[in-house]
């Protein structure tokens, strides 16, 4: 991995985000006027100052006209990018390239998704003309091959499996009932999620992220100019993405306990920033908890627990609002929701408001670098976006 | 002349008890069960599973003709026999025939081969199958059964000789159904036992058993299948045949698998035939067809992959209410996800080898299997060092499972599986004829060929895994 990094030289100067969950009275159009306009506001620009645009959506729109119209972004570029779930997080990462390179001075990244018009459960993703052989497989069931294989290697018979999958849910919905833009504002006992109708054994709809409406945006400069826009920016100190050879699904050796594409990006972001012990130095993460068991496997691929000893540190409360290391505390994707295009965008929005004292309720104390995991695709088979921020230089 | 060279048969794993169905309906119950092919079977997919084990007991044989048999084509317009060859992995240079319109379908195409065979024409194939449709509440639904068996007919090495044969035709109503009808009508029993099966059964037993010059005392089996119990068993009595010498009929267990019927019934007394036997075979249908088999030698050193008492006995229940909604009688609340998509014609085109014959790749560089096939190889990346390399006849074991019961599905909840082959590859499909509770890591499975939906009126058929039978 031989990526060189682009640590401190963008910064974040500005950003937005909308409530996440189900917008029946608005469009992705009204969604990204907002999230833009609220980008805008945050960093105290006017429309015309942004060089460049970076759009992320799975679905939603295609080109930079699904941004270019609503927003009458008078003739400069937007592009439309896509990553799976980890669009968000891939048009940031195009974003502030962009400006690190020199080519633009102010770039937007934003991203969004309108999931809940589609009708279905869940969410739909269409194929390619095909020849009809590919796995029909659910998000839920694909993840849902962590969990019997992780249980079978770490000894967890599945009563005990099901607890910490059980507490991890539990944890997100706590932290987003402190959080008034998320999906789900309400703490769920640990019986109703444990108890809840089974979507892919042993995952309950309670295992699941939200399937939600929302935008979030980003506004990128160079570090160097940062304090033109704001007091407090944000500084980027790693981006990491990889998209993997898609191995699991081929190759024995794969075992459904890890996705070495997120092993391989975290190692290269930790590169980047300079990170040695994440475990200790990383203040809060917000990771791609999509389902409960890629939560957990995450924690050991991430290096925030040693290899098999992630559910202990769960049942032990380390990953809580309050424990050492706090994880997805504005609800994650579990209970902020998941607006595809929209989420790796949201997870650097806590980023912005936990580095800036602004996350109310759920603030942490004195952060000082974070972490946003964003991941698409399925185990074995998938992208992984690593980043590492911090509110200081150096 | 020719004869069987090999055989194959196959009963589905699922059964639907006739006190179930008489439960619900209100109808009186007959004794025993039928075999009901899953949500994911048909006529093409249960013969595939025949032919493919009639073809591992054929090893040297050059086929070079198939004749797929059955009432139940999924297809009106396709070549049906196409999808069977292309599964059994049955080489393009032959010529392939759909022959139906009669459950007599089967058996006039087993002679049809034999004498393709006899005349030089290469080993000739044959696989029935059907799939027997009854109307809730009548005596089809409960009297018919779903199977299929296949049979290598060539000149070397044959396990039974055709010493003789005869054929009759006739015109007159019995069992008909037009395009675009679900269910079959037939006109009154007594016409039929009295007119057509009685008399015919009698002339053409005699005429066969006049040409072989075979008594009917000297029988050592006699399989006689007909769309009705009480045909079978009117002439049986009137031909004062021994019951002793009677092949099971397979009523209780089976149910009458139309076109492959009489084949599926030989299938399950070869294996205890002995050489010299003489098995006379025979069905009626729009007339009436029949052969006299003489056992040979080589017939005692045959073992069929798998016999019909072993499927007969490895078996699941299924409800009359699943069963409805897998024949799609009953209709249902469409789930809140995506129709599937229809698959592509070009696509299929050109992975027609991995999508009917599940033949993946072997890397030349390190030796290592794969699937789907591969340009590069997963391991070490060599570009264009591949070799095909088939997996439908390797078992495997399963590394990891999920219960999908968000997926669309007439038989839900899905269930998916990792599975390792033994010597390399591993595939993540679906798992059938399993039980959600009974999957677990470092199952044995094996494959078979099944239809995973239909769309816009294509039937998708890919391979799925199931628990070793």
């Amino acid at each position: 991995m031989a990526s060189k990094g682009i640590k401190d030289r963008v910064a974040i100067v500005g950003m937005g985000c909308t409530k996440f969950g189900e917008h029946w009275d608005k469009g992705a159009e009204d969604l990204l006027v907002e999230a833009a306009y609220e980008a805008y506001g945050s960093a105290g620009i006017d429309p015309n100052d942004v060089d460049a645009y970076w759009l992320g959506t799975m679905g939603s729109g295609v080109s930079g006209l699904t941004l270019s119209e609503p927003l009458k972004i008078q003739y400069k570029p937007v592009t439309r990018v896509e990553n799976m779930c980890a669009t968000g997080s891939e048009s940031l990462r195009q974003a502030c390239y962009a400006v690190a390179s020199g080519a633009f001075d102010v770039a937007m990244a934003i991203g969004v998704e309108k999931l809940k018009d589609s009708g279905f459960s869940g969410l739909v993703v269409a194929n390619p003309p095909n020849d009809g052989t590919p796995a029909c497989m659910t998000p839920p069931a694909l993840f849902s091959l962590l969990a019997p294989a992780y249980f079978k290697k770490y000894g967890l018979d599945p009563e005990k499996g099901k607890d910490v999958l059980t507490r991890i849910a539990w944890k997100n919905h706590r932290n987003g009932a402190r959080n008034p833009k998320a999906q789900f504002q309400k703490e769920v006992p640990m019986e109703a999620i444990r108890n809840s109708p089974k979507i892919a054994d042993p995952l309950g709809i309670m295992d699941c992220s939200g399937v939600s409406d929302g935008a979030a945006a980003a506004i990128v400069v160079r570090a160097e100019d940062a304090h033109k826009y704001c007091k407090n920016p944000i500084y980027i100190k790693a981006l990491s993405f990889v998209a993997g050879p898609a191995e699991g699904p081929l190759s024995p050796e794969y075992d459904f306990t890890t996705f070495p594409e997120v092993v391989a990006s975290a190692r290269d972001a930790y590169a980047q920033a300079g990170v040695t012990n994440p475990r200790e130095q990383i203040s809060l993460a917000e990771v791609h908890d999509c389902f409960t068991p890629t939560e957990l496997v995450l924690y050991e691929d991430l290096g925030f627990s040693k290899r098999g000893g992630a559910w202990q540190d769960v049942m032990e409360g380390f990953f809580d609002l309050e424990g050492k290391l706090p994880v997805n505390p504005d609800g994650g994707l579990k209970s902020f929701g998941h607006p595809i295009g929209a989420s790796g965008l949201r997870m650097m929005y806590e980023m912005w408001l936990q580095m800036r004292g602004e996350a109310g309720p759920r603030q942490l104390k004195n952060p000082r670098m974070g972490l946003t995991h964003n991941l698409g695709g399925q185990p074995g088979r998938c992208v992984s976006f690593v980043s590492v921020v911090g509110n200081q230089i150096g | 002349m020719a004869g069987i060279v090999s055989y194959g048969s196959y009963v589905p794993y699922r059964r639907l008890k006739r006190a179930a169905i008489a439960a619900v309906l209100g109808v009186p119950a007959t004794r025993g069960e039928r075999a009901v092919a899953s949500f994911d079977e048909d006529s093409v997919s249960m013969a595939v599973e025949a032919l493919r084990d009639a073809l591992k007991t054929a090893p040297g044989a050059e086929v070079r003709s198939l004749i797929f048999g059955t009432t139940t084509a999924p297809y009106l317009e396709k070549l049906n026999a196409a999808l069977v060859g292309a599964a059994a992995r049955l080489p393009a240079e032959i010529r392939a025939i759909d022959s139906t319109g009669s459950i007599r379908a089967g058996l006039s195409a087993m002679l049809q081969a034999a004498e393709s065979a006899a005349a030089g024409g290469g080993h000739a194939a044959v696989a029935l199958a059907d799939c027997r449709l009854g109307a809730p509440e009548g005596k089809l639904e409960q009297s018919g059964g779903d199977g299929a068996a296949a049979f290598i007919f060539g000149r070397d090495n044959v396990i039974a000789e055709i010493e003789a044969s005869a054929s009759l035709t006739r015109e007159y109503l019995d069992s008909w159904r037009t395009p675009g009808e679900r269910f079959s009508h037939s006109w009154e029993e007594r016409f039929a036992l009295t007119q057509a099966y009685g008399p015919f059964f009698r002339k053409i037993i005699r005429e066969v058993l006049e040409k072989a010059k075979v008594a009917p005392g000297d029988l050592a089996k006699i399989v006689l299948d007909a769309p009705n119990q009480r045909a079978a068993d009117e002439a049986l009595r009137e031909l004062k045949f021994d019951p002793a010498r009677v092949a099971d009929s397979l009523a209780l267990t089976v149910g009458q698998t139309g076109a492959a019927h009489a084949a599926l019934m030989l299938t399950a007394v070869l294996p205890s035939a002995k050489p010299g036997d003489r098995i006379l075979v025979a069905t009626v249908g729009d007339g009436a067809d029949a052969m006299v088999l003489k056992v040979a030698p080589a017939n005692a050193n045959f073992r069929p992959v798998r016999s019909v008492g072993r499927m007969v006995e490895s078996k699941g229940d299924v409800s009359y209410a699943n069963y409805l909604k897998w024949r799609e009688i009953l209709p249902t609340e469409p789930p809140r996800r995506p129709d599937p998509d229809r698959p592509a014609a070009p696509p299929m085109m050109r992975a027609e080898k991995w999508k009917f014959g599940l033949i993946g790749s072997k890397c030349r560089a390190c030796g290592t299997p794969q699937l789907p096939p591969q340009r590069v190889c997963v391991k070490c990346r060599a570009f264009d060092k591949m070799d095909p390399y088939p997996f439908a006849d390797r078992h495997g074991r399963i590394a990891t499972y999920a219960i999908d019961r968000l997926a669309y599905s007439l038989n839900p909840p899905t269930i998916n599986a990792v599975v390792d082959y033994e010597g390399g590859g591993r595939f993540l499909c679906e798992m059938t004829d399993c039980e959600p509770d009974k999957v677990a890591i470092g199952d044995e499975v094996e494959m078979t060929f099944r239809r995973l939906f239909t769309a816009d009126g294509v039937h998708n058929y890919f391979w799925k895994a199931r628990p070793r039978r």
